[in-house]
């Protein structure tokens, strides 16, 4: 907590450059599937982790399909299919969240959704509700660059690109210029869902990014799910992201009173 | 070629390669290597030998006298049914064994509708002694029983896809994580004309032999290289682009693509892409397939596992929207009447999808002297237990 609410020039910078602007380290974002566990909960979940000090949302749209998850982000993804979410239903929602929520909000989910929906429109919907950022997983480098990208500048949307331990320098340098808020380093070649991968390869790969002395900040995230793994990331970069965990917790029962420890457990240990 | 790729993986509005950033090294690592490996002389000799004596290429072009007569035209069927492992999929898995070799994998994974291709995959691993894991969805392995059991005796492991519809393109789904989770070690042999750019244009390459050998054996049948007409099948629409691709620059052949329409077309439950589906993003290319208004993928229905797909390949999605090839539909009924006939008329008891192409020919008005190939994709041994019961014999 303790950035203050965004007031800054839409047509300059969205909420996401502020934050990174005021804010270098241990920033915190927490992933959860719009609509589910149920259709309605996404405002909910959103105003409690902002109040439990999470920096910034990524909020998922869920896809029938979706590759680059495992089982626990998929499940959730059917389970709010199943209970009607759609981009609209979830535009909607989100016009109300922001009334309520003030951290910068990224979206999150697969290309096919969105075409359906027009690029252009979908972006222009989504910076209207409040949205500043966007990962589409499966939108590759050249078709964002040669189709995209006047759509995501108009509207002042960033996206995001993902890095892996083995996409090459060059391509992270080409990454590092097409991006304008920060960059999305996985902590390993997998599916969402995993452990945190702290072998020594790994820890060259972190070690050769932050070498690079890239002009965006970096965040990672695949297998952050404590404390420690909060902490080891952060070592590396701007922050981290929990994902799947977070979602799990979304299972029990009385998950909304759970938020606040859980938080506190990430970013201080339990 | 006209109709052939481009050099960003594109057929005019589709193709391309939409893969998470895990996914990137290993696709481009495949685009950058691909045709300087498939075109090396030391491979074709391999490759081409391969085919000759293990898969028994040619397969002959076969005049089919009775049906010539019923259907008042000559009809010719492309024997790929009479290839090792019953379908033309032996002719991709050969191929892109040889490739996964030369690239230094040491691991195989593969997806499987009806199990001709993990039948394939599986059996082009055995020769080569490489490890070789096929995802199959889980409703797939129930009703296709007797292939789940040819993967195993070859020595291929069969993980059951247990999400979404528990079908083709959820084991699609499953293979992709697992090279996600492999990035390295493993090479993904895509069995169709689909997925990332460079997978529609390799598999099109392997299974253009189709072609290549028709005109030869036509030119001796009839004294012309060209048919009036060449028909396939389509579910991802590998043996149709097979059969079409030496054709496609011939303008006066007319292409027919013969889609699984399930029950009919607009009872719910088909897999007629081209007539249900819409312009979107599927497994990696851009392409048409079935889905909502929300782009969700439609859960798809055919008789036929291997036309079970909710979409086609990118090639296929280009040949229909510029109209250079047509797309029809058969039903489940019509396919299975017609496969019946190819037994009686012919004593051939075809696949249920090749039956999908045959079963066309009742709605074509041919002229008295056109020449027909059919591509005879697969043979029906797999899905005797289906015909039984539909014909209660």
């Amino acid at each position: 907590m303790g950035h203050r609410p965004w007031t800054m020039d839409r047509k300059t910078m969205n909420r996401l450059n502020h934050l990174f602007d005021t804010k270098k380290d241990n920033l915190l974002s927490i992933y959860y599937t719009a609509g589910y566990p149920a259709i309605d909960t996404t405002v909910d979940i959103a105003e409690a982790l902002e109040k439990a000090g999470v920096d910034f949302l990524e909020v998922g749209f869920p896809y029938s399909d979706p590759v680059a998850d495992g089982p626990t982000i998929q499940n959730s993804s059917q389970q709010a299919l199943d209970n009607g979410m759609t981009l609209n239903v979830l535009f909607d929602q989100l016009k109300d969240l922001r009334k309520r929520v003030t951290i910068p909000i990224l979206l999150m989910g697969y290309v096919n959704p969105i075409v359906q929906y027009g690029v252009e429109a979908f972006c222009k919907k989504a910076a209207e509700v409040g949205v500043d950022g966007i990962i589409v997983p499966d939108l590759p480098m050249y078709e964002y660059e040669t189709m995209y990208a006047g759509f995501f500048k108009d509207n002042n949307l960033s996206n995001i690109f993902l890095v892996t331990p083995q996409t090459l320098p060059e391509r992270i340098r080409k990454i590092d210029e097409l991006s304008n808020s920060f960059i999305y380093l996985l902590s390993s070649s997998s599916i969402t869902g995993g452990n945190l991968d702290v072998s020594d390869s790994i820890q060259a790969y972190y070690t050769r990014v932050k070498a690079m002395a890239l002009k965006n900040p970096t965040i990672i995230g695949f297998g952050i799910s404590d404390n420690a793994t909060f902490t080891k990331a952060c070592e590396y970069a701007n922050g981290a992201i929990v994902g799947s965990k977070f979602v799990k917790l979304l299972e029990s029962e009385n998950y909304m009173d759970q938020i606040p420890d859980f938080i506190k457990s990430i970013r201080k240990g339990s | 070629m006209k109709y052939g790729v481009n050099e960003q993986g594109y057929y005019g509005d589709f193709g391309g390669a939409y893969v998470p950033e895990m996914l990137y090294p290993n696709v481009e690592e495949l685009r950058q290597q691909y045709l300087s490996i498939i075109n090396d002389a030391d491979f074709k000799a391999e490759f081409d030998q391969l085919l000759k004596d293990y898969v028994g290429r040619p397969s002959p072009l076969y005049y089919a006298k009775r049906y010539s007569e019923k259907y008042g035209a000559n009809i010719f069927l492309k024997r790929e049914d009479l290839n090792h492992t019953g379908s033309h999929k032996i002719n991709n898995a050969i191929g892109q064994i040889l490739l996964a070799q030369r690239l230094g994998k040491k691991r195989i994974i593969a997806e499987t509708g009806a199990g001709q291709h993990g039948v394939a995959t599986a059996t082009v691993c055995a020769l080569k002694g490489i490890e070789c894991v096929v995802y199959m969805g889980e409703i797939d392995m129930a009703r296709q029983a007797p292939n789940v059991s040819r993967m195993k005796m070859l020595g291929a492991k069969v993980v059951p896809a247990t999400s979404g519809s528990k079908t083709l393109k959820d084991a699609t789904n499953e293979a992709l994580r697992d090279w996600i989770a492999n990035p390295v070690d493993t090479h993904y042999i895509i069995g169709s004309v689909v997925g990332p750019y460079p997978y529609p244009d390799m598999v099109a390459r392997f299974q253009s032999i189709i072609s290549s050998e028709t005109k030869k054996q036509l030119l001796e049948h009839t004294g012309k290289e060209l048919p009036e007409y060449v028909m396939a099948c389509v579910g991802g629409g590998s043996n149709a682009m097979g059969m079409f691709y030496h054709f496609l620059d011939d303008e006066s052949v007319k292409l027919i693509a013969v889609e699984a329409a399930g029950k009919g077309v607009d009872s719910g439950h088909s897999a007629a892409t081209t007539f249900l589906g819409k312009e979107g993003v599927l497994h990696g290319s851009r392409t048409i397939l079935m889905q909502t208004p929300d782009g969700q993928v439609v859960e798809p229905y055919s008789i036929s596992a291997g036309l079970d797909y909710p979409g086609i390949g990118p090639q296929h999605a280009h040949l229909y929207k510029i109209n250079r090839a047509q797309y029809a539909s058969v039903t489940d009924d019509e396919a299975l009447q017609a496969g019946l006939l190819c037994c009686q008329l012919e004593g051939i008891i075809p696949a249920i999808e090749s039956a999908h192409a045959l079963a066309q020919l009742e709605k074509m008005k041919f002229k008295k002297d056109d020449n027909v190939v059919i591509c005879l994709s697969g043979r029906g041994d797999k899905d005797l237990d289906t015909y039984i019961k539909y014909f209660n014999y």
